[in-house]
């Protein structure tokens, strides 16, 4: 028996009113990719930021390499080699490469020096990027070697990856997942974040699994079925939401030739966008992050003004017309960003209830605001939504992330829509009330609503919609039924490795 | 080690006391100031606070409270609005100033006819100068995304400038020998402001103050326009989504603010005050931001933020005469005020905790 690379012995971490980890122990052997598997808030993240020393744990110890590991900062933990690409890229996008990752270190080589390094490491594993490029023009897929690569500078034993397949296409998961091979028979191990159960089985030695904060169970990824494991992390039987009907009126909302510039700079411009969506279909968009999802979500909402033309609604140019009246109509919509833009953070629920209900629901007469029924109104969401608070009286931002998006889709639900924008509608949000929310949707739609569901979440939308595309730079691809549709052709949809080259190891 | 932790939800009981411990401090820092100065702190702060209201003179000085409340009043409401909504409007002293003209201009064009029409016009003329004055930085911003802060408070000297053209041309008075400033238009009855109940220094002013209090609190708590403001000012994003045109609420909030500072200084110049002079505004319009912050943006809160604003004023002239505390003194007495209100602020969003050493 070799002495694991990295043991964890009963760490225990507790925040006010919540206990985030609860004696987890586990071994990371060396060379080994180990899973860490679990739903949004089982914990996983605090645990990993223990490994690098951005907390520290009330109890327990751990163990590198037979040594005792405390790292007090992350400065400690990377000079012992331990390394993290985290979810959320900190790159500045007025810089290029080199300067990006001249920036965190502590004694960065001359650029030219370190970018013939950067090229060396990005050759040699398979991850192509010009040093010189502008941050800002970079795909997600290439943002995420910059990170990749900066850590790879390091030499680490241990490399921390925080869900990275969430921002990348399949065929860049493939490329990923090579150059995660050549490190893992280099002798360097992984932790691997992700609640993507296929992926884990796929590349994955071993996984342990958290829920709650307490380590529930370890496997082999390889030998256990996703629904196994899937109950493991959920901790009961899953129910895979049902629709009744499938039958499609008339064409509900029809948006052509649209193209309008992004209102941020670093935003994603629409070009030529085309959809239909009928009465009673839900259609699926996929794509990476920042492909012009949130700049589509903005020209349906009303937020972005467009041509007249551009987009019809029951025939009807609405193209002109801003939020109010678009909801008027039956147009509604639910954006990604729950706090700040569906909801305001520090406004009671009554307030955000009144937010975009006030038109559909009657809730002011001659501008005069009738809180007793907007009160009833957010009660309403609260019951039949499931919506896991004290009172209709609390802030906004005092709920957890999955109950705020139960009550902002649960919102527009109650209105009854004929046309439902939502997007990234289950992001963040734990596994039962994602399938409560996708219910919902369903049913919306089995009662006639056209549904147009924009998320990166590629099994849900294999699972909701009636017919997939995908947002690739701005541009939107034909619609095709999504029965019968392969891995592949969804991601060549949302356009194959965005020009990265596949890794030749 | 202290360590600020965040609310999950803002604290109502410290929303409402952190105006107390902030009055407190300042009387306590306050009197620790005077005491350095070489008066007697616990006399000084009783001069500030109680002689006004409850000393020999009293019968003098509580008139005195509406007189200087109720400008300040009237102004903070409606900047209140804009703040509400994140439209900072600096200037709210020269919009002060362009309605004391306006008004005074539009009463004395009347000169010497009697009619019962010319106070309404005044009226109308002062709030009119002032919304005029706030709508120019209104206009750039919407039109040309200029800063609302920089254009608005550079107009206040614009404002003065044009405050002293007139004092010493277009509207000094004929008969006034050659010295500065208008007619007093306390000696003119149609243009007169004059006290509603003679003694009591309640004029037309006072009641319009009170008036826009009651209108701010229906519009912020009943109304779909408060409900915008108010939207606007805590999540932008939210707001646009929710269908607020931004561009018609910066013009409305900069557009009601001046126009209420217009009328306050109208009401001044055709009471009080009767002359448009050079040395005219007194900073009203500036204190008048202390006045929203310190009644929390709250309607009823700015009503109770003016009386104590008017009364640290009066009570500061009497420390000053009486005891010879420097005009400057009560000035940072006044400005430890604000200063407090908002370091106490943090307690409505965060809670202090110690925090317990962490076992590695």
């Amino acid at each position: 028996m070799t002495t694991p690379l990295l043991s964890l012995q009963g760490l225990t971490k507790a925040y006010p009113g919540v206990v985030a980890n609860d004696q987890v122990s586990f071994d990371i052997g060396e060379g080994e990719v180990h899973a860490l598997l679990g739903e949004n808030g089982a914990g996983k993240s605090t645990l990993v930021k223990m490994i690098y020393g951005l907390v520290k744990p009330d109890s327990g110890i751990m163990q590198l390499r037979g040594q005792p590991f405390a790292p007090p900062e992350p400065r400690a933990a990377r000079a012992d080699g331990i390394a993290m690409v985290f979810q959320h890229f900190s790159l500045f996008d007025a810089l290029n490469v080199a300067e990006n990752i001249a920036l965190g270190m502590e004694n960065p080589p001359s650029m030219g020096d370190l970018a013939s390094r950067i090229r060396d490491v990005s050759e040699t594993y398979g991850l192509p990027l010009d040093p010189y490029r502008t941050v800002g023009d970079l795909s997600a897929g290439e943002r995420q070697r910059v990170e990749i690569i900066r850590c790879l500078l390091q030499d680490p034993k241990l490399l921390i990856m925080d869900e990275p397949t969430s921002v990348l296409t399949p065929q860049e998961v493939d490329i990923l997942f090579e150059t995660l091979n050549k490190l893992r028979s280099e002798g360097t191990s992984i932790l691997y974040i992700s609640h993507k159960l296929e992926e884990i089985r796929t590349l994955c030695d071993h996984a342990t699994i958290l829920r709650l904060g307490k380590n529930v169970g370890e496997c082999i990824p390889a030998e256990t079925s996703a629904r196994d494991m899937a109950e493991m992390m959920v901790g009961a039987t899953l129910q895979t939401p049902e629709r009744a009907g499938r039958e499609f009126g008339e064409v509900a909302l029809d948006v052509s030739g649209l193209s309008v510039p992004s209102p941020s700079e670093f935003g994603t411009a629409l070009k030529n966008v085309h959809l239909t969506v009928r009465k009673g279909e839900v259609l699926g968009i996929g794509g990476v992050a920042g492909n012009g999802q949130d700049e589509l979500l903005g020209v349906l909402s009303g937020e972005i003004q467009t041509p007249a033309d551009a987009i019809r609604f029951n025939g009807q140019p609405i193209g002109k017309l801003g939020p109010t009246a678009r909801r008027r109509l039956g147009v509604l919509t639910a954006p990604e960003e729950r706090l700040g833009h569906a909801a305001a953070p520090d406004m009671s629920l009554v307030e955000n209830a009144l937010l975009t209900g006030s038109v559909r629901e009657g809730l002011e007469s001659n501008g005069f605001l009738k809180w007793a029924d907007t009160r009833s109104f957010a009660e309403k969401i609260i019951s039949a939504f499931d919506v896991r608070t004290p009172g209709p009286e609390n802030a906004a931002r005092s709920l957890s992330g999955g109950n705020l998006q139960k009550f902002v889709i649960g919102r527009e639900v109650l209105q009854n829509p004929d046309v439902l924008v939502v997007n990234q509608p289950t992001w963040g949000v734990d596994a039962a009330a994602a399938a409560s929310i996708r219910q919902a949707i369903l049913d919306l739609a089995a009662k006639g609503s056209a549904v147009i569901c924009i998320s990166q979440d590629l099994d849900e939308l294999m699972e909701i919609s009636d017919s997939f595309a995908a947002l690739n730079e701005g541009r939107l691809s034909a619609p095709r039924p999504t029965t019968g549709l392969t891995v592949d052709e969804i991601g060549l949809m949302m356009g194959g490795a965005h020009g990265m080259e596949v890794a030749h190891v | 080690m202290i360590v600020l932790e965040k609310r999950p939800q803002p604290s109502k009981a410290w929303s409402y006391a952190t105006p107390l411990v902030a009055v407190l401090a300042t009387m306590v820092f306050g009197g620790i100031l005077f005491a350095i100065l070489g008066k007697n702190p616990i006399e000084a702060i009783g001069t500030i606070f109680w002689e006004p209201l409850f000393g020999e003179f009293a019968f003098y000085y509580r008139p005195q409270l509406l007189v200087k409340g109720a400008p300040l009043v009237l102004i903070a409401i409606g900047l209140s609005l804009g703040f509400r909504a994140g439209i900072w409007n600096i200037g709210a002293e020269g919009q002060y100033i362009m309605g004391a003209i306006f008004g005074a201009g539009a009463g004395l064009a009347f000169y010497p006819l009697e009619a019962w029409y010319i106070f309404p016009v005044m009226v109308i003329a002062g709030a009119f100068g002032g919304w005029l004055w706030a709508i120019i930085p209104a206009f750039l911003k919407v039109r040309f995304g200029t800063n609302e802060i920089l254009v608005s408070l550079m107009l206040v000297y614009v404002a003065e400038q044009m405050l002293a053209s007139v004092s010493l041309g277009l509207l000094k008075n004929p008969e006034g020998f050659g010295f500065p400033g208008s007619r007093n238009l306390q000696q003119y009855d149609s243009a007169h402001n004059a006290e509603l109940i003679a003694g009591s220094g309640m004029h037309w002013g006072v009641v319009t103050a009170l008036i826009a209090v009651i209108f701010a609190y229906v519009l912020l708590n009943r109304h779909m326009l408060g409900f915008h403001i108010r939207l606007t000012g805590e999540a932008p994003r939210a707001a646009k989504f929710a269908g607020v045109n931004p561009a018609r609420l910066i013009l409305f909030c900069l557009g009601l603010s001046g126009a209420l500072a217009g009328l306050a200084g109208m009401f001044e110049v055709s009471g009080p005050s009767g002359v448009v002079s050079i040395d005219f505004n007194v900073g009203y319009g500036f204190t008048a931001i202390i006045v929203a912050f310190l009644g929390r943006l709250h309607p009823v809160g700015i009503l109770l933020a003016g009386g104590l604003m008017a009364l640290t004023y009066i009570g500061g002239e009497i420390a000053q005469s009486q005891l010879g505390l420097p005009a400057a003194a009560i000035q940072v007495f006044q400005g430890m005020l604000l200063f407090f209100l908002l370091a106490f602020d943090l307690l409505t969003n965060y809670r202090i905790r110690a925090a317990h050493s962490e076992v590695a």
